[in-house]
């Protein structure tokens, strides 16, 4: 692709290259990888990819949505997503506003579906929603008129995070069909694991869940992907390895003993690293525990992809913010 | 105006006698007086009596739910003991057993009075009290269950959440033999349980919501059965919904011990797949199960290990339950559908018949709950139910006389309908006003 032209333009075209071939984004919301076709998702990464010299010009606005507004819905603490996607936001030329959930009403009294409808009745088009439990971006969709994207919802998916993992790794690797991929760490507990896993598996990847016994559920085997304990064992094998971030606050469940023992067993130590393939790509969705799940030299390292996947997460929100509210003005 | 009641040429079953034959039922001063075969000659008794023509229909003894939530005192916007004895007799109840997880809790003798007056007041169905088995519910104390007996008290329960330490557990199922009570375990070990919405498995794996195992329910019923054996106490698991609950209960029957169970229709009819819409109706406590578990439990009703069919009738209000699947509460509601749900599930597939079906909500619980109800025994309180077993209808929570809406089942298509509700002689219920001659 050119790098040179209307990004918009070029967007447009990937969605119309792809109604050719019969992929059309029917969504107005984006609340899983799992609803998802593989066509559906290549689609989102090729049109990420006509918005990522956005990012690179002197001017980082296009016009694609211009006068429309962006809501950040944040009910769990976030940096990184929130700022992805006000940037994103902006860069598409819309308006953003940050709606604080946890200064509102809604920690008492007002339910959610009030919340959202009085939000959404000051003219809103896309609602960006962050939630500590699973399934309420769901619950706000079927509530409101307005376009869904979930940026992570409790333990369930982070489909945003997901996809620009994915479209790390093809920008690096150059494909995902037959890539071995590995995610470590919290499994039961992550919803990137989640979005990760589904999004892998439609586009042709295998996928192998590391960690602890009592943080990698037998139920994700039913998921389709393969499941292991002893990460020195199946290392050598991955061109891609995803480190998951641990919480602190695990231990008081006993799901492992100390930090220490995690990061002995499960750590991407340097140590470690010499036994994986020279050219795996390590990732990891941030903020790092450095020297727990990833040592500091590895995450700086040749092989990290972490700074490369923030880059990527604007041109990939920017993709979706846009295929959603396309699909919403039936455009 | 007579007090005279015939009804007539309905089939009618009374598993407590055994009856199951086309009969005439004559009810007199609010008592039965006579089942008679139909005598198509038999004039001159019908002209000094109201008559309620029940041919092809089903005429039993009044159903018995010996599981439901009023919410009163405490929650009045979400329950009344009127509005719960409405929906019951709506739904064919001629009585409930209400638990005490009200606030305050039903655990003083002045308490279970409040229940009755609140119910001779509403004036609708019997309303029996279950009284705690600790002080406030919390699992430490022992409430007065002597005084409750005597202010009649038809059993003691913490349900809302199981007796946890085992002593307590102990004593009360001890103390309880005093009086020939049976205490209702609602049976989830806590811990095991905790931050759990919906079943432990593959589908809270896959959308991410905390489980509840089957194990945290089948640990306590196995600790209990050791318990009951003991103290020879009665023991009743409410709302049982693993396979390895019912195998629990079958085992403890052949071992001797006095244990009985009940079983709502939701964990008859639905799985946790349903759960994955995140739609809130589907959460309740214990949580919607696998394939396997529900079949083990149609299979516990078949073979009579499951006793009673109950609906754990748990009002919340809209507000609640439109908040995010954790935070909203537990519970659904099902007085006004239970009989049809219950055949869609159990006659429909030609598990269970009639007689069986209805043994299951009227003499069943009846015993349970040491009631002299569930029967048409010649002199007994004329409470009975006509059923229309072919009637097909649809499920409309819009109209239900409940004050809550929480129902999954809205929508339903079933078939099998109470058609009158008779408490004590009197039509307390009818779909068909005018049949009432």
């Amino acid at each position: 692709m050119s790098t040179t032209g209307d990004p918009v333009q070029k967007a447009k075209s990937a969605a119309a290259a792809s109604e050719r071939e019969s992929v059309v984004w029917p969504h107005r919301h984006l609340l899983a990888l799992e609803d998802l076709t593989a066509d559906e998702i290549r689609l989102i990464l090729d049109t990420a990819e006509a918005f990522e010299d956005v990012s690179t010009r002197s001017v980082k606005k296009v016009p694609a949505l211009r006068g429309r507004v962006v809501v950040n819905l944040f009910f769990e603490d976030s940096t990184r997503t929130k700022t992805s996607f006000v940037l994103a936001a902006q860069r598409l030329s819309a308006d953003v506003v940050d709606f604080s959930a946890k200064s509102s009403s809604l920690s008492k009294g007002e339910s959610i579906r009030d919340t959202v409808r009085n939000i959404e009745a000051m003219g809103v088009d896309l609602l960006i929603v962050r939630h500590h439990v699973a399934g309420t971006p769901h619950l706000i969709a079927r509530n409101v008129g307005c376009c869904v994207i979930n940026a992570g919802d409790g333990r369930h998916e982070h489909p945003t995070q997901g996809l620009l993992d994915i479209y790390t790794m093809r920008q690096v690797k150059g494909r995902i069909e037959g890539l071995e991929v590995a995610i470590v760490g919290d499994v039961a507990n992550s919803r990137v694991a989640r979005s990760n896993l589904h999004g892998l598996l439609k586009l042709g990847a295998e996928v192998t869940m590391v960690g602890p016994t009592t943080l990698v559920p037998r139920a994700f085997e039913k998921m389709g992907a393969r499941i292991a304990h002893d990460f020195d064992r199946v290392i050598e094998q991955f061109d891609v390895i995803n480190m998951l971030r641990i919480q602190r606050e695990r231990i008081s469940s006993n799901v492992f003993p100390s930090l220490q023992e995690y990061s002995r067993l499960f750590g991407l130590s340097a140590q470690r690293m010499k036994r994986a393939k020279p050219d795996v790509l390590v990732m990891h969705p941030g903020p790092i525990n450095r020297g727990i799940e990833m040592a500091a030299s590895v995450a700086d390292g040749a092989n990290s992809a972490v700074l490369r996947q923030v880059t990527n997460g604007l041109a990939v929100r920017m993709a979706v913010m846009f295929l959603c509210k396309q699909a919403a003005e039936g455009s | 105006m007579t007090d005279r009641l015939l009804i007539k040429s309905g089939r009618v079953i009374d598993p407590s006698q055994g009856i199951d034959k086309i009969a005439d039922v004559l009810i007199e001063k609010g008592r039965i007086v006579s089942i008679e075969p139909q005598e198509p000659g038999s004039g001159s008794k019908s002209q000094a009596t109201r008559q309620i023509d029940a041919s092809g229909k089903i005429v039993c003894p009044g159903l018995i739910d010996m599981h439901v939530h009023l919410r009163e005192p405490g929650h009045e916007d979400e329950e009344t003991i009127a509005s719960g004895a409405a929906a019951a007799v709506a739904g064919g109840f001629t009585s409930i057993a209400c638990m005490p997880n009200t606030e305050p809790a039903i655990d003083t003798e002045a308490m279970i009075e409040f229940v009755y007056r609140q119910a001779a007041r509403a004036g609708l169905c019997n309303v029996y009290p279950i009284g705690a088995i600790t002080k406030g519910r919390e699992g430490k104390e022992l409430a007065e269950m002597g005084q409750m007996v005597r202010a009649g008290a038809v059993g003691f329960s913490d349900d809302g959440c199981g007796v946890a330490n085992p002593a307590v557990m102990f004593r009360a199922l001890q103390y309880a033999t005093m009086f020939n009570r049976a205490i209702i375990q609602h049976c989830e070990d806590a811990d095991m349980a905790a931050g759990g919405v919906m079943n432990a498995g593959f589908t809270a794996t896959r959308i991410g919501l905390p489980g509840i195992p089957a194990i945290a329910e089948e640990m306590m019923i196995q600790r209990d059965l050791s318990l009951a054996a003991e103290t020879r106490a009665r023991y009743h698991v409410a709302h049982l919904s693993t396979a390895g609950s019912v195998q629990l209960v079958r085992e403890g029957k052949q071992r001797g011990i006095a244990v009985t169970a009940e079983v709502c229709p939701h964990h008859l009819l639905l799985t946790e797949e349903a759960c994955a819409t995140y739609d809130t109706n589907y959460k309740m406590n214990p949580p919607l199960r696998s394939r396997a578990d529900v079949d083990a439990c149609i299979a516990g009703v078949v073979d009579g290990t499951i006793d009673c069919l109950v609906t754990d009738h748990a009002p919340h209000g809209e507000e609640e339950k439109e908040l995010d699947f954790q935070s909203a509460p537990f519970g659904i509601i099902g007085l006004e559908i239970a009989l049809g749900l219950f055949a869609k599930a159990l006659i429909e597939p030609g598990h269970v018949d009639w007689p069986r079906l209805i043994a299951m909500l009227t003499i069943n619980p009846a015993r349970v709950l040491q009631l002299d109800k569930g029967t048409l025994r010649l002199g007994t309180d004329a409470d009975v139910t006509i059923i229309d077993p072919a009637m097909n209808w649809t499920v409309k929570v819009g109209e239900f006389r409940s004050k809550s809406r929480n129902c999954p089942f809205d929508g339903w298509k079933l078939s099998g309908r109470a058609t009158h509700t008779i408490v004590a002689g009197v039509v307390r219920f009818s779909l068909e006003p005018a049949a009432v001659a």
